[in-house]
């Protein structure tokens, strides 16, 4: 109990870095400002149902699942292979991870100079081998591209720290039961991830379901997200409200696709939690 | 020991500092007090302010900054007290409507003399009663010429299928906006929705064509030569042409946006009349000759331009011609509903994109 200050800081901290920023995108989404001063609107939150802001909406969504899932394709394999392998895993994890250090706003960077049509690296390469050149740039598969790239290692991370708890002890109960390779991959070892797989997903779809700067660099900004329209109502158009209510609308999708997520979690978990 | 020497050269420092008030000269009325002055980076010769304190005894703390958002957002925290700004015009404008800046008094300014007619009395500050141009530059069209074998000298290139894949815009919906509605021969600062709605016509059709609306990168794009045309501020074309000698740089005959930053001086100032010997020094034609020879950019000053090189000075992408200038323009601030009304119709040009 004697305890509790020690929480103060952390508690200030949210107040300050949470909830007022959050109290004031509410207040910027719901006012407008004029002679008389700022008086409540819904004009802001109806524009953000206009269809064009709704397809770029739609669009962060679609690309974000899309990335989320061939995340989840590559990174759960790999994740097992790092856990199996006793010796190397560790170095093989470390190597996985080594390009984390470097700034994300430059590997995106990189990425660039690699895929550009005419005389990236990677058509340059292409072309002295007489191969067909890649057009991807400037397009949703270089959004996507760049999306899976950096995010992977947040998928990896957590799935492979939900392998490495599993109970040793629990395969060969499994085993001892006669369950085969298989039966207890799906038995036993996924439904153990679960809870990393989740906290994988989350990690990936949410910076992939705002983010601006991977669209603006690789999309060659001719696929404009909802990040994108954000980042543009604050620093192009200057219109603080409109942003705002583009920001509210998204935060609330979030957290209802989250709920989704989460609740599906718990059914699974059901299992599980008998222990 | 180390503290001593710390305290003796701390001693000689103020008792230098208070010598230098002592002697009075009368050439030299402000010696000894100090100013703040804000600018671009590298954007002044190294040795004006140097100069500036030899010959006024009026010392400078200068800051830098690299947007004029930048420079406002710090200006306004009120964390100096700066004496002198050097923003470009809708950011002139902006302080004006907001009454941060001081009225100049001009008979401390004698040099302002030295300023050309075609950028005195410009929209943002229509009587000059607010500031004093410092350098402009135009937007223009930066070209590969291995790529592009005809002469640039209109917007309509930009249109022209040949190039597709090949076109460079500005990912900046006033920017862009500007180069459709010049095409049109349209002010590029129209409050006319039929004329705008005209302009997203043609830039929804240039869309095909264009590889990538982009703004920093578009130096590294001209430069690697991924792009032949680009739409560009002829300060970043000076910049790139450094990098890759087969770039050059032309303003279209149908006009354009052309910015001036200006120097003004703020309500912060606690010694505006060694602010206006400031602003009066950098019109010295010699030291305003220092700083366009080190800058690059195109100086409004007439006795500095009169020294530059031939070459220079008759580069028609530094200093176009008159005819071409009168159809140039400063962007004017739109006001909410038609700055909205761009961006609705930016929106919709991306959405039709692909």
């Amino acid at each position: 109990m004697n305890r509790k200050w020690l929480a103060t800081p952390y508690l200030i901290w949210m107040v300050i870095f949470i909830v007022v920023p959050l109290v004031m995108v509410f207040y910027y989404a719901f006012t407008v400002k004029d002679v008389n001063g700022a008086r409540f609107t819904l004009d802001h939150v109806m524009k953000t149902f206009d269809s064009k802001y709704m397809v770029a909406l739609g669009k962060s969504f679609l690309y974000a699942l899309i990335s989320t899932v061939i995340c989840l394709i590559l990174a759960y394999p790999l994740a097992l292979i790092l856990v199996k392998r006793s010796k190397g895993g560790a170095a093989m994890l470390f190597i996985f991870i080594l390009p984390m250090w470097m700034n994300f706003l430059l590997r995106t960077y990189a990425w660039l100079s690699l895929l550009e049509t005419n005389n990236g690296l990677i058509n340059t390469i292409l072309r002295a081998l007489h191969l067909p050149v890649l057009d991807i740039i400037g397009t949703p598969k270089a959004i996507i591209l760049g999306m899976i790239y950096n995010f992977l290692p947040f998928m990896v991370l957590p799935i492979y720290n939900a392998l490495a708890k599993i109970d040793k002890s629990l395969m060969e109960a499994a085993y001892d039961l006669g369950a085969n390779d298989f039966k207890r991959l799906l038995k036993v070892t996924i439904p153990l991830s679960m809870p990393g797989v989740m906290s994988g997903i989350t990690m990936v779809f949410m910076p992939a379901v705002t983010s601006f700067v991977i669209p603006n660099l690789l999309g060659s900004g001719k696929v404009n997200l909802i990040g994108n329209m954000i980042e543009q109502q604050f620093l192009m158009t200057y219109d603080w409200g409109f942003g705002a209510a583009l920001s509210l609308v998204l935060m609330i999708i979030i957290l209802i696709s989250m709920g989704v997520i989460q609740r599906s979690d718990e059914d699974m978990e059901g299992g599980a939690g008998l222990w | 020991m180390k503290k001593i020497v710390l305290i003796l050269t701390a001693l000689m420092l103020v008792l230098t500092g208070c010598s230098g008030n002592v002697e009075k000269d009368p050439n030299k009325p402000f010696a000894g007090t100090t100013i703040y002055v804000y600018n671009w980076g590298d954007y002044i010769a190294e040795d004006t302010l140097q100069l500036f304190t030899e010959a006024t005894g009026i010392k400078v703390i200068y800051d830098p900054f690299d947007s004029n958002e930048a420079m406002y957002a710090k200006y306004k925290s009120g964390a100096v007290n700066y004496d002198v700004l050097i923003p470009s015009d809708y950011m002139i404008e902006k302080l004006i409507a907001e009454n941060e800046l001081l009225p100049l008094n001009y008979d401390n300014i004698p040099n302002v003399k030295y300023i050309d007619s075609s950028f005195r009395n410009l929209s943002y500050d229509p009587d000059d009663t607010y500031s004093v141009p410092y350098f402009w530059g135009t937007l223009g069209i930066l070209y590969n010429t291995e790529m592009v074998k005809e002469e640039v000298d209109s917007w309509d290139i930009l249109w022209d299928s040949k190039y597709s894949g090949k076109i460079i815009m500005m990912d900046s919906v006033r920017d862009s906006f500007a180069v459709a509605l010049k095409r049109l021969g349209y002010s590029l600062n129209s409050a006319n929705k039929a004329q705008v709605d005209e302009a997203l016509a043609t830039l929804v059709e240039q869309g095909p064509l264009v590889q990538a609306y982009v703004m920093d990168q578009v130096k590294d794009k001209m430069i690697g030569e991924e792009g032949a045309l680009a739409v560009i501020y002829s300060g970043e074309a000076i910049y790139t042409s450094e990098y890759n000698e087969n770039l050059a740089y032309a303003v279209p005959k149908e006009g354009t946006n052309f910015f001036v930053d200006a120097m003004v001086i703020p309500k912060t100032s606690k010694n505006k009349e060694a602010a206006e010997a400031f602003i009066n020094f950098m019109n010295d034609p010699q030291i305003a000759f220092n700083n366009t020879r080190y800058v690059g950019y195109s100086t409004p000053h007439t006795e500095a331009k009169a020294m530059l090189d031939e070459e220079v000075r008759n580069d028609p992408a530094a200093y176009p011609s008159q005819d071409i200038i009168d159809k140039c323009e400063v962007f004017v601030d739109l006001g909410p509903d038609m700055t909205a009304y761009y961006n609705d119709k930016w929106n919709e040009l991306k959405a039709s994109l692909r």
